[in-house]
């Protein structure tokens, strides 16, 4: 799950991070107003959507008057952002940041992740803020620096220090600097992120830190221990079909071809969207209707795969474990009398109960052409996609 | 023989009150596993469906010398249980439960070091060795008794797999579906380890996935340390781009993750990596003759 800008350093204020003074606003009168209320400006107006790159497409703007903030928000609102990560068809924008400025000394990077090599949480600085860190990584690997936190210690101030030295923070910013990095670490924690990344942290002309942007990812898993977070996403940044799908409990990712994927496990799903692919298809999507999928999430499945215009013909691919063969065959039965399936539709059953779910489909008179493995379900939805297009 | 568990292995089941606990610990038992009991906080002291039910790993333990746990807890309480099983002394804890938190994970992780238990999963199948002892929710009638090894993250990517070998005549050692979370028990090379070191397994197939760097690693392993065959696959070819794996994490990984990667390295290190997943086992066969 992510949030947006304004809400992450919300976060970061309650844990002691330093971050600039600033206000969400959904119109340009009250972004005025805000302006006014925050401090004597200069201002920086940030359009607030769920994807990085948003200087360049015009997202972040300087204004030097109340009234210039009160413009640059009312045109901000309602814009179609188009950044490098939003895709072709960019975001609208219906949020806007209004925050003090402040004089930029230097950009500085600070991230903590969770690194599957070591099990443990992993920080990582450098000292390009503000730039891809990614390109950094390919090109000047000697600027980033690492420290591995032990589980039980948890961030020391010493680990601290090693990075603040090398980031050439020292004087009065290395204590400012260690107490940072700690507080974003009990953030990390306390909010059982997947990532956190500030990008950048800044050291000020008046030699303060500040977290200029700031970037949260939420474990997923433990979001049953955190209301309050699951609270702050916003269903306008994703997408439909996939926010309903995680309402039933369904894993889906819309992609961009035209067979529909219906498979149980992670694995298998990605599998079988290889195999389609190997056969010249192109899938739609990748979705795991999970181990113990009930009819009902079957059924609910099946309306978002053929809620997807795209779809000529759906794979349904299942080896039963948890999942029960003639469980998925009712789903399939009971979506086919709720929504009309006018695509070919092609099914592999295998595993737990895997007879009574083929007797089921054959019995139901419905339009099914049954595979025998995998190869054979790929090859004959392949073809007749091929044949209805 | 075989690796990590077979007909002397003695299982209890932590949640075993529970719809799906009790369900595979009767679908183990019918396939002839020993399943000596279960514990479930509270309700210690009764039976259910003939297995005794404790209140605490160390009391179920004492009384039925259980030497294996498997785990079906609700993920908010798993990672407790799998440290009370540790602390009881098991010697091999399965986790079958999906979605843990992460970093109660690396808790778990770090409370497992210098202690003498090995966990497999979360997130996992289990682990079966045919025809002698089943710990998980894989079906029992697709595997047969053999000379193969089976190593995976993905659950049904593993029963396709050995599905393929059985169809083939060729029958399983063991199959250990080792998870697919970011942080987990058991990694790839401690499976290809033992399977090198076990007599009776002759071959192995290893399944991955996108992400992380531990296929690569795994290969590498098998390169330096491994006589037997080996064959695999790569699941992810066609996912798209930073929809699984965070910005951050492909850089700590050298950049690495991408299967197109892992299927070049995995090559480079004599590995017979199949082209689709429908053909693992003809994969392994062109690296492999059964004696």
């Amino acid at each position: 799950m992510n949030i947006h800008e304004y809400q992450a350093k919300a976060i970061l204020r309650k844990f002691g991070v330093p971050v600039p003074d600033g206000h969400v606003c959904y119109n340009g009168a009250s972004a005025r107003e805000w302006a006014k209320r925050l401090g004597e400006g200069p201002w920086v107006v940030k359009a607030q959507i769920h994807a990085g790159g948003r200087g360049k497409g015009g997202g972040v703007k300087l204004a030097r008057t109340p009234d210039e903030v009160q413009l640059i928000a009312r045109d901000m609102l309602g814009m179609t952002l188009r950044t490098h990560q939003t895709g072709p068809e960019g975001k609208v924008v219906h949020r806007v940041l209004i925050e003090n400025g402040c004089n930029i000394g230097r950009e500085l990077y600070v991230s903590l992740l969770v690194d599957r090599a070591t099990s443990k949480v992993t920080v990582m600085a450098s000292t390009e803020g503000g730039m891809d860190i990614e390109e950094v990584a390919a090109k000047t690997p000697e600027k980033i620096f690492m420290e591995t936190v032990d589980p039980l210690a948890g961030l020391t101030p010493f680990q601290c220090r090693k990075l603040a030295f090398s980031l050439g923070l020292t004087g009065k910013l290395l204590t400012k600097t260690v107490k940072l990095l700690q507080s974003l670490y009990t953030t990390f924690i306390a909010c059982d992120c997947s990532l956190l990344e500030i990008n950048p942290l800044v050291v000020t002309k008046e030699d303060e830190l500040l977290a200029l942007d700031a970037k949260f990812g939420f474990d997923d898993n433990a979001m049953f221990r955190h209301l309050q977070i699951g609270d702050m996403r916003d269903f306008d940044e994703e997408d439909a079909n996939e926010v309903e799908a995680s309402q039933h409990d369904l894993s889906y990712i819309s992609l961009n071809g035209n067979i529909g994927c219906l498979v149980n496990g992670a694995g298998l799903a990605m599998a079988t969207m290889d195999i389609i692919k190997h056969y010249g298809g192109d899938p739609a999507n990748f979705l795991d209707v999970g181990g113990g999928a009930t009819i009902e999430r079957v059924t609910e499945a099946f309306k978002i795969i053929l809620s997807d215009k795209n779809v000529k013909g759906i794979l349904v691919n299942i080896f039963g474990g948890i999942m029960k063969c003639d469980v998925i065959a009712t789903g399939v039965i009971e979506a086919a009398k709720q929504v009309e399936i006018k695509v070919p539709l092609v099914v592999r059953l295998e595993g737990t109960n895997v007879d009574q779910g083929k007797r089921l489909l054959k019995e139901s008179g419905l339009n099914i052409v049954a595979a025998d493995g995998m190869a054979d379900g790929a090859k004959k939805i392949v073809q007749a996609v091929a044949a209805a297009t | 023989m075989s690796i990590l568990i077979d007909k002397n292995t003695r299982v209890i089941t932590q949640g075993i009150t529970g719809a799906t606990g009790l369900f595979h610990a009767q679908g183990a038992r019918e396939y002839g596993t020993s399943m000596v009991g279960g514990v479930t906080p509270g309700k210690g002291g009764t039976t259910i469906d003939g297995f005794p039910v404790f209140d605490t790993v160390t009391d179920a333990v004492a009384a039925t010398g259980a030497t294996a746990s498997v785990i079906y807890v609700p993920p908010p309480f798993a990672a407790d249980s799998i440290m009370e099983a540790v602390d009881a002394g098991i010697e091999l804890v399965c986790c079958i439960t999906e979605g843990i938190p992460v970093l109660d994970m690396v808790k778990v992780k770090q409370y497992l070091k210098g202690r003498n238990t090995r966990l497999v999963g979360p997130n996992c199948p289990g682990v079966i060795t045919p025809g002698q002892c089943k710990i998980g929710i894989m079906p029992g009638y697709i595997h047969k008794p053999g000379k193969v090894g089976v190593v995976s993250r993905s659950g049904t990517l593993t029963y396709e797999a050995v599905w393929q070998l059985t169809n083939v005549g060729l029958g399983q050692s063991t199959c250990v579906g080792i998870g697919g979370d970011p942080v987990n028990g058991t990694s790839h090379i401690d499976c290809l380890r033992l399977f090198e070191e076990d007599p009776d397994t002759e071959a192995v197939i290893m399944i991955g996935e996108i992400g992380g760097n531990a296929e690569e690693e795994a290969a590498r392993f098998v390169k330096e340390h491994m006589k037997k065959p080996v064959a695999a696959y790569i699941a992810g070819v066609t996912a798209p781009p930073g929809k699984r794996m965070g910005h951050a994490g492909a850089i700590i990984s050298g950049g690495k993750g991408t299967a197109t990667e892992k299927v070049a390295v995995l090559k480079e290190c004599g590995i017979s990596v199949a082209a689709t997943p429908a053909e693992m086992a003809e994969a392994l066969l062109k690296v492999y003759r059964p004696s």
